[in-house]
């Protein structure tokens, strides 16, 4: 695929962002359980897992949803302090959402822009009105909204609202509301859940365009595994709290442990 | 450069006629960008400078691939003004049907639109080193690609500029050595039939379709028209191209092949081309969108449009009408025909053009009769487009039209329609026997088509040659007749008629899914796939109804009434051009339908009542998966004819 002719190698670069030794309990269960690993500047890093496995959790404490009670979170060279999810947003984290959450009356161009809000400067009054800075600032919003449609191919859907598209769809948009906020880190979770075959190559190449054009760190949750394996960089393991492999997805693939406890054990007779 | 033989003399002088006048328009993030003539012209210097700087020689051939982009048709000039013959290729070809054309034009540059067409070149460029350049327009995703060749568009432009710079007089000097019988373009035909054939059109022949639109429709630079179509048809090279630099209008390239009708109703073309499945599309959603529709608004419709096409034709005729009747078209208008024709992207529209195929009379007459100037063109690739058009005030359904000026027509014993003029390719390239076999020695070219010509020179065609069968009674089986009709339906998308020496006609039904999908929703239908709707009871139903519909009207004609449709299916896949089962243009791939299907069509006339199918399904990346099931087989009512003449017997 287009993004394996990427000339920098991602295992060269720096992690933008580190767990160390991360605990996360919710009153007597323990969701993760002491947790290393890293992510590199510019990598596509995938959290696999059966489920139950923590791999949302994990995806929550990233994006500061949830508090461990244990471990240090380091991004971008800082130690991070407990903060809220909108603190991280503004560091340049967005997400997606597994069950998808999008405004549905309105229609995609909104719900795209709506991802534009933490780079608004301009009071609500400002912009109800439509006036001098607000305007401006608005039209140059739109321009950089423009852009993600025309990178996703959405010019058809512009303004339908988006809960009259298809699910495929529905996710396309969500991943444009995403990157409309620039993010330096994207966080997917389960991007190809419930989508057909042509679906997934779609998104699936649209992933690696984000990666391959902008450089975005991806990091993604997903259930299939080939795709997994054919567009990640690296993938790290869970089951049941625990982290039991990390590596390259070949690594990955013969990892005895691994194969036992996700993608079943071999039954030869 | 006082002759205009070529286009890039032409394109010159029109940069200098039209100057700042708009010559191309692009949507682009959301807004529409503009170019004017000498701008475009300027462009397709610098274009063709930053060729000539990479090694492009006089009679070198550009295959280009994409969607309609200002730039690729820039590409198409630019091509031509170095002496070099561009080959627009259809962007929706897999990978190996653009390696054919690539190998067999010989060719050592090739246009891209994008990452997903350079891709499908870099995939056969192993076996074609001759190959060397792939220029790609979007650059997207395309920035790190190492290969060798391949390279932006932008710096094969920028080279050009250097070029001009430094040897101001070396493009001129190029574009003076063209002469009006070089090849101007090579497209390749989709080929209902074997390999597809390059068809070579010399800058003679363009000129020829290029002068026809202001002999039969007075076009001028006022004009504009929507490049939506596939770049690699032969219509949208005049309409687009050639016809636009003759008559210097404007032509304007949609954001993307969904928008095609949000761009067309911003726009407004004044001029328009499209085939009768477009027209047909237009009509479903027209259809759907009422029946979600108040019913108040439905009753305007209906009786609105029952007045519309009573009269409206013949007020586009310029026939005699009625003062009462004039005024009852009037508040139709203004109630319904303007607001829809506006909906459509047809409110400005001065002429329209059908051709490719024969399209339904019901359809032609819709569109008549809301006002919108629908005529019908006949001919092909071979012909650079016109062989017959249908004057303004003579139009017909049933007919396509006299000659166009400076082409003469024959019929040979056969029926087989033939034709000869200034349009007439210059030869099948690298292909002398099927030149020899398609044009004789005197320049007459067949069509492949059976026709006739009415008492007032008219043209009439029934089907082509080698579709025209006979029942085992001996009459006379034209399958497109009864097609068209059934295609009039709104869930219908494709249908496929068999009988050729056989008892009775039989139908295969390929539903329209967007039809039928919001018929499903509104009935609160539940399905999980095109299949399973496909083989719904409710939806056999309707499908039932229709094909009886279509029996009771063929009663009516004596030369018809044995071919109504006696047992039918609905396919439980869409016929697709990457199965094989429909051409590029999306013509219906008759024999292999039938070879494919043959076991179905076998039951259908033995009786059966269900019959189990496995089908082969080819998806875009060129993956196969299968479909399985099995169909119902349904009878549908025949009737008798109300005429007693031959029952005699």
């Amino acid at each position: 695929m287009a993004a394996q002719n990427a000339t920098t190698e991602p295992s060269s670069k720096a992690p933008i962002m580190e767990m160390k030794n991360i605990t996360l309990r919710f009153g007597g269960v323990t969701a993760i359980e002491n947790i290393s690993f890293d992510i590199r500047e510019g990598e596509v890093r995938a959290i696999i897992g059966p489920n139950g496995a923590g791999k949302s959790s994990m995806l929550n404490v990233i994006n500061g949803f949830y508090h461990p009670q244990e471990g240090e979170i380091w991004f971008r060279g800082a130690q991070r302090q407990s903060s809220r999810p909108h603190e991280i947003a503004k560091q340049g984290v967005a997400r997606t959402f597994q069950n998808i959450a999008l405004f549905k009356g309105m229609s995609t161009l909104d719900n795209i822009m709506s991802g534009r809000l933490n780079k608004m400067n301009s009071n609500m009054l400002a912009q109800a009105v439509w006036w001098g800075p607000a305007r401006n600032e608005e039209i140059r919003h739109r321009e950089a909204v423009e852009k993600v449609i025309d990178f996703l191919e959405i010019q058809h859907i512009r303004k339908t609202p988006v809960g009259r598209l298809p699910y495929g769809l529905q996710k396309r948009v969500e991943l444009g509301r995403a990157l409309a906020a620039e993010p330096k880190m994207l966080l997917l979770d389960e991007p190809m859940a419930g989508m057909n075959v042509e679906e997934k190559e779609d998104m699936s190449r649209f992933i690696l365009d984000v990666n391959n054009e902008f450089g975005t760190t991806i990091v993604l949750i997903e259930h299939d595994m080939s795709v997994v394996m054919d567009i990640s960089d690296r993938v790290v393991v869970l089951d049941y709290g625990k982290k039991i492999g990390d590596g390259n997805p070949d690594e990955v693939r013969s990892d005895q442990a691994v194969i036992d406890a996700y993608l079943g054990v071999s039954h030869d007779d | 450069m006082a002759d205009l033989a070529t286009f890039p003399r032409l394109l010159h002088d029109r940069a200098q006629r039209f100057g700042s006048r708009p010559a191309m328009r692009e949507k682009y993030l959301g807004i529409w960008q503009t170019w004017s003539w000498s701008e475009m012209n300027q462009h397709v210097r610098s274009f063709a400078s930053g060729l000539a700087e990479l090694g492009f020689k006089r009679g070198d051939r550009l295959v280009i691939i994409g969607d309609n982009r200002p730039r690729l048709y820039w590409g198409m000039a630019a091509a031509q003004c170095l002496g070099g013959v561009p080959v627009p290729t259809y962007q929706d070809a897999v990978a190996s049907e653009v390696s054919y054309v690539v190998e067999h034009a010989g060719a050592t540059f090739v246009l891209v639109e994008n990452q997903e067409q350079t891709d499908k070149l870099l995939e056969v460029q192993e076996g074609f080193p001759s190959l060397q350049h792939i220029i790609h327009d979007d650059n997207r995703g395309l920035r790190d690609y190492d290969s060798a060749g391949v390279i932006a568009l932008d710096k094969v432009i920028g080279f050009g500029e250097e070029k001009n710079k430094l040897d101001p007089n070396f493009l001129d000097s190029e574009i003076a050595k063209g002469s009006g019988d070089d090849a101007g373009i090579m497209l390749y035909t989709s080929g209902t039939t074997g390999k597809p054939k390059g068809v070579v059109l010399t800058h003679d022949n363009l000129m020829f379709a290029a002068k026809a639109c202001v002999e039969i429709d007075n076009l001028d630079e006022k004009d504009s028209v929507l490049a939506y179509l596939p770049m690699a048809w032969v219509g949208d090279n005049v309409f687009s191209f050639a016809q636009a630099i003759w008559c210097g209008y404007c032509v304007n390239c949609p954001e993307g092949p969904e928008t095609v009708q949000a761009d067309m109703r911003e726009i407004g073309p004044t001029y328009y081309f499209a085939p009768p499945r477009v027209f047909e599309g237009l009509l479903t959603n027209v259809t759907i969108r009422m029946e979600d529709a108040a019913s108040i608004k439905q009753k305007l419709y209906k009786y609105f449009m029952g007045i519309a096409s009573e009269i409206g034709g013949r007020l586009l005729d310029g026939e005699s009408v009625g003062a009462g009747d004039r005024i009852k078209y009037w508040i139709g208008n203004v109630l319904v025909y303007a607001p829809l024709k506006d909906a459509l992207g047809l409110g400005r529209v001065r002429t329209a053009y059908t051709a490719g195929e024969a399209i339904g009379p019901e359809l032609f007459q819709f569109y008549r009769s809301i006002g919108v100037n629908l005529k019908q063109v006949y001919g092909q690739t071979e012909a650079t487009v016109y062989v017959t058009v249908q004057p303004n005030g003579q139009v017909r359904a049933d007919t396509v039209g006299i000659p166009v000026p400076g082409v003469e027509l024959k019929i040979d014993d056969t029926g087989e329609v033939l034709y000869r003029g200034e349009g007439v390719f210059h030869s099948y390239y690298k292909n002398p026997e099927s030149t020899a076999s398609t044009k004789d020695t005197e320049g007459w070219v067949s069509t492949g088509d059976a026709g006739f010509m009415t008492d007032d020179g008219h043209l009439r065609i029934i089907d082509r040659v080698k579709d025209v069968g006979k029942f085992n009674s001996g009459k006379l089986f034209a399958p497109k007749y009864i097609e068209n009709k059934l295609k009039f339906f709104s869930h219908v998308k494709e249908a496929v008629v068999f009988g050729a020496d056989r008892d009775t006609a039989m139908a295969f039904i390929d539903m329209d899914i967007e039809a039928v999908g919001n018929w499903a929703e509104r009935n609160n239908i539940s399905y999980s796939s095109f299949q399973e709707l496909a083989a719904n009871e409710q939806v056999y139903r309707m499908v039932k109804e229709s094909i009886e519909q279509v029996n009771e009207g063929l009663i009516e004609d004596p030369l018809m009434s044995h071919s109504q449709v006696h047992r039918f299916l609905i396919l439980p896949k869409q016929l697709d051009a990457d199965d094989g089962e429909l051409t590029r243009t999306q013509k219906v791939r008759r024999a292999h339908i039938a070879e494919k299907y043959a076991s179905l069509i076998d039951a259908l006339y033995n009786g059966d009542k269900n019959h189990f199918v496995d089908l082969e399904v080819k998806y875009e990346d060129g993956r196969i998966g299968s479909v399985t099931g099995t169909l119902a087989l349904e009878e549908a009512q025949v009737y008798e004819p109300s005429y007693t003449a031959d029952k005699v017997a």
